[in-house]
């Protein structure tokens, strides 16, 4: 089958739907690869590295859409776009169907097949097509970068002969995906990172980054885990306990990045202009949710506004603007998912409804809409641990009876023993138990990496039982000194062997 | 020829010399001079025994240890560093044959004449150095057979082994009985027949009860009771030299095996008892179903992430063994350390058939000993290593013995390979270890798979290295 690679028409998209790695890979996989002229060229992927890869460039959009089978888009189609969709034909890219109910009709009617990627089932098995995911990973990182850029200091703290720079004090809220990448960044860059979450669960992942977790204090028992690992709205008492610790943070902090959302509804308000005000002049706030309203107040999507001295960043295409890396990451979860639609492996697309995966990303199909899908049966967070992590069971206190009885019976048949025992029994017995000490003392020496050569050496050592054949061997009686030789044959097999072969162990030990 | 006392002090500077053999395996170092101090004892007490003891048949003798010996010295040489079990296994077995044969011949002999307590006494020992020689040899024998493949190696668990082992038990005391008020009237030899067949055949069916993984328990058990085997046989002849090394090597055994055991978190008796992962309900745990996806990996992947590592943990298992792969870990290992990452290796105790049988491996294939670690040593550094690499290991690097506390391998100590930033898991299939337990490891979001032979495998990512 043959895939098409349109050019992004988006205002100010620079992403690609594949690289030309990712092309490479789809050919391998027995598809054909069709790229319009210049379609990577804003990421940074010429028309000639396509071409290397094996891929056809096509001059126009309007023949590249007519030939294709399948269509690999960034950005859900534009409205001269959307009217090339025809029936058996799979379109594949972000859509929104949610905020977009009239473009998902209008492709329903089409009676093609659109699969959004923004609607991959939030599954362990689907992690490799999250197309969410590696986009909110990238626009953390590039929100750290964006904010390094208005902001005019270090991130890191640094002792020089000028003086002492302290770090950048960066508050990260909401750490999900990009909250996480934002931490990771701001923290590799030398600042020193707090987080904050409604969902305690994260507090681990917060603390794995070496940042600090804000936690709130209160008292009801509230946890923000909403459906499918995303968080819920709050109640009110909870919301002011945070805002508090918010305009708190507000007065200390150096950047604010916010990446709060709620799926399906307005971004939650938390910076408010109060708290800018208070903010340092030079401070920053990069505001992620911009394209859902903010969550800063005085946010403007898509712009950079200094407010009280404050930058407030509303940029709404952070990951575009990392656009080689958000083309190569969106293009490996494209291919994903073709992997999942092909599993053959032979060029074709089988849109198997009964795979979870897959029902979950198609919006519609054959004049249908599909969308929403039926709930996914597994939730990204780990099912909540049964209350209190399982109690480890306390360790058995060893019982005292047990020893004591052994002891007892121990000594009582040594006497035993010793009261029937002829003395010369008693000074071979003397001798063993010494011995039995002095083989648990060397032998717990022993290096572990040893143990195979211990083996060997005490296999020959042991067959000093070789004496006791010799003692008999110069028997009269022909049986006893015929067993006698079979004895001292096998156990000379035994120490040569045993010595031989520990010294063969024993010389590969090197340094 | 030389007097007893001669003798008595030759045997006293052999088990000084025995002592200081064992005692110098706590370093590589020493060990090799120390193996030297064990042929010296054994060369003394040899020399000393036929000037001082033997008074004829010297053809014979020089005969028997020419033979042997150069068949011991052909066979050390002869065998792969992979096979090592089996090897000891079998030397194992002939220890136990001569204390057999020792026990035997002493009890024919009709030099010794005691009475009494004294007989009795002597019966006892005669009869103990049989029966633990005779264990010893048919349990070696079955290790044999089962290390080396020739016997499957399932647990045999017949309907009510545990009864059938007690009638055997009960069996060997009531023989043994016999064997004491017939021997007080000239006989005895009838119930020691009969006895020692009990003795072989306990020892067949326990080895055959226990699998393949709880094989390095079994090793250490036998190579135990070759050593209270030598000592009961020096009872019987009043042969201090046969005591102090049948208890030193008797004790080294035991040692190993609570090791062993340990490392496993098992009783010693429930192993030794077997049918591990069979029983009722052990199996039965939430952990089976599958825990998500598992993510395969080429090798060529496998060589970029190698190359971008600083800090690799390299755990073998059996597996690595199965496919001879240790000189190909060897060369891997010398590439990266030429790059200078840190490459280090993590034994757990009861990784491989036999106790250290993966430290021989490594230094068969020259692996320097000195970045080979146990487990209690380097566990606590997983979350500073960027890639560990798995070579067909299972159950010891599996998270459900920590995180699972119905698990049946809870409790279990394991290397925490999967806090390290990257986990490369090689094995043939997804097919369970040796406890038959889903290994959530696999599932983990940072764990890679990479399927297939382990020496293939990794040929393929060392080429493209």
């Amino acid at each position: 089958m043959r895939i098409g690679v349109p050019k992004e028409i988006h205002a100010g998209e620079r992403r690609v739907a594949t690289t030309p790695e990712v092309a490479s890979q789809l050919i391998g996989m027995g598809f054909d690869v069709a790229i319009e002229k210049d379609a990577g060229a804003r990421a940074s992927y010429s028309n000639e590295a396509y071409e290397a890869a094996g891929c056809e460039i096509v001059a126009t959009s309007e023949d590249l859409w007519s030939q294709a089978d399948i269509i690999f888009k960034v950005r859900a189609p534009e409205t001269v776009e959307a009217v090339l969709l025809k029936e058996n034909q799979t379109l594949i890219c972000f859509l929104w169907p949610a905020q977009n109910p009239e473009l998902l009709k209008q492709l329903t009617e089409s009676g093609g097949t659109v699969m959004a990627m923004d609607s991959v089932p939030r599954i362990s098995r689907a992690q490799k097509m999250d197309a969410l995911s590696s986009m909110a990973n990238i626009g953390g990182y590039r929100a750290v970068i964006e904010a390094a850029q208005h902001f005019g200091r270090f991130f890191t703290g640094q002792i020089t002969a000028a003086g002492k720079v302290p770090p950048a004090k960066v508050l990260v809220i909401g750490a999900g995906v990009a909250g996480l990448a934002a931490i990771g960044t701001a923290k590799s860059m030398g600042a020193v990172v707090r987080a904050f979450d409604t969902r305690p669960e994260v507090k681990e992942q917060v603390e794995s980054m070496d940042a600090d977790f804000l936690m709130l204090e209160f008292d009801e028992d509230e946890d923000g885990a909403g459906e499918g690992g995303y968080a819920k709205t709050m109640s009110p008492e909870f919301i002011e306990a945070e805002m508090a610790l918010f305009a708190e943070q507000a007065r200390d902090v150096d950047i604010i990045i916010t990446t709060a959302l709620i799926p399906g509804k307005p971004a939650p308000r938390l910076i408010t202009a109060d708290m800018v005000a208070s903010m340092r002049d030079g401070s920053v706030v990069v505001d992620l949710a911009a394209e859902q309203g903010g969550n800063c107040e005085l946010t403007e999507a898509d712009k950079v506004v200094v407010r009280n001295g404050v930058s407030i960043i509303g940029y709404t295409d952070l990951p575009s603007r990392l656009a080689a890396q958000a083309s190569q990451l969106y293009g490996t979860n494209l291919r994903h998912l073709l992997t999942e639609l092909s599993p053959e492996k032979n060029g074709e697309i089988d849109v198997n409804m009964d795979d979870e995966v897959i029902r979950g990303v198609t919006v519609c199909k054959d004049g249908e809409t599909t969308w929403p899908p039926p709930a996914p049966k597994l939730s990204a967070a780990p099912p909540k641990p049964a209350e209190a992590p399982a109690p480890v069971p306390a360790a058995e206190k060893p019982s005292v009876i047990g020893p004591i009885v052994a002891v007892v019976v121990g000594g009582l048949a040594l006497l035993g023993l010793g009261a029937v025992a002829p003395p010369s029994f008693m000074a071979h017995f003397t001798v063993f138990v010494l011995a039995c000490f002095v083989g648990y003392m060397v032998i717990w020496n022993v290096s572990p990496a040893l143990h195979t050569p211990l083996m060997s050496v005490t296999n020959a050592i042991s067959s000093i039982i070789v004496i006791g054949a010799l003692m008999q061997i110069s028997s009269d009686n022909a049986l006893i000194m015929w067993i006698a030789a079979a004895t001292v044959l096998i156990t000379s097999i035994n120490i040569a062997g045993g010595f031989a072969v520990t010294r063969r162990m024993l010389e590969m030990f090197r340094k | 020829m030389i007097s007893a006392g001669i003798v008595t002090v030759s045997y006293i500077a052999a088990t000084v010399l025995f002592i200081l053999a064992l005692s110098g395996l706590s370093s590589p170092e020493t060990a090799r001079r120390g193996n030297w101090f064990g042929i010296a004892g054994m060369t003394i007490a040899l020399l000393a025994t036929i000037l001082g003891v033997v008074t004829q048949q010297y053809a014979m003798l020089l005969g028997a240890l020419v033979i042997g010996g150069s068949i011991g010295i052909l066979l050390a040489r002869r065998v792969q560093m992979t096979q090592m079990p089996e090897l000891v296994a079998v030397l194992h077995s002939l220890v136990g044959l001569a204390a057999v044969a020792v026990g035997f011949a002493n009890f024919m002999d009709p030099i010794v004449h005691l009475a009494g307590v004294e007989l009795t006494i002597h019966d006892i020992e005669t009869y103990l150095g049989i029966l633990i020689g005779a264990v010893t040899f048919s349990g070696s024998v079955i290790a044999f057979g089962k290390l080396s493949g020739r016997i499957g190696g399932k647990p045999l668990t017949l309907p009510g082994r545990h009864w059938f082992n007690l009638a055997l038990l009960v069996g060997a005391i009531w023989f043994g009985r016999e064997f004491v008020i017939q021997s007080a009237a000239g006989g005895g030899m009838e119930p020691l027949i009969i006895m020692t067949a009990i003795a072989l055949l306990f020892g067949m069916h326990m080895v055959m009860a226990i699998g393949g993984a709880d094989m390095p328990v079994v090793v250490s058990m036998l190579n135990s009771y070759s050593g209270w085997a030598a000592a009961a046989t020096g009872f019987m002849l009043n042969n201090d030299l046969l005591i102090v090394t049948g208890a030193l090597v008797g004790s080294s055994g035991a040692i190993l095996s609570y090791i062993m055991c340990r490392a496993m978190n098992r009783k010693f008796l429930a192993v030794i008892a077997g049918g591990f992962g069979t029983g009722g309900g052990t199996v039965a745990s939430g952990s089976d179903e599958q825990q998500g996806e598992v993510m395969p990996i080429e090798a060529q992947e496998t060589a970029a992430i190698l190359a971008g590592a600083k800090e690799v943990m390299i755990v073998p298992g059996y597996g690595m063994a199965v496919a001879q792969a240790q000189h190909t870990v060897n060369e891997l290992t010398r590439v990266l350390r030429d790059r200078k990452v840190n490459v280090r290796f993590g034994i757990h105790p009861v990784a491989g058939r036999m106790p250290g049988h993966m430290n021989v491996l490594l230094a068969e294939a020259r692996v320097p000993y000195d970045i080979v670690y146990e487990m209690d040593e380097i566990n606590d550094d997983f979350p500073d290593v960027d890639v560990s690499i798995v070579i067909g290991a299972n159950d010891i690097v599996n998270p459900s013995a920590q995180e699972e506390p119905d698990s049946p391998i809870a409790g279990m100590p394991v290397l925490e390979v999967w806090k390290g930033a990257t986990t490369i898991v090689l094995k043939r299939s997804m097919a369970t270890g040796y406890a038959g337990v889903q290994n959530p490891l696999f599932f983990k979001e940072n764990t890679r798979m990479l399927f297939g032979d382990a020496k293939d495998s990794l040929d393929a990512v060392l080429k493209a290295l």
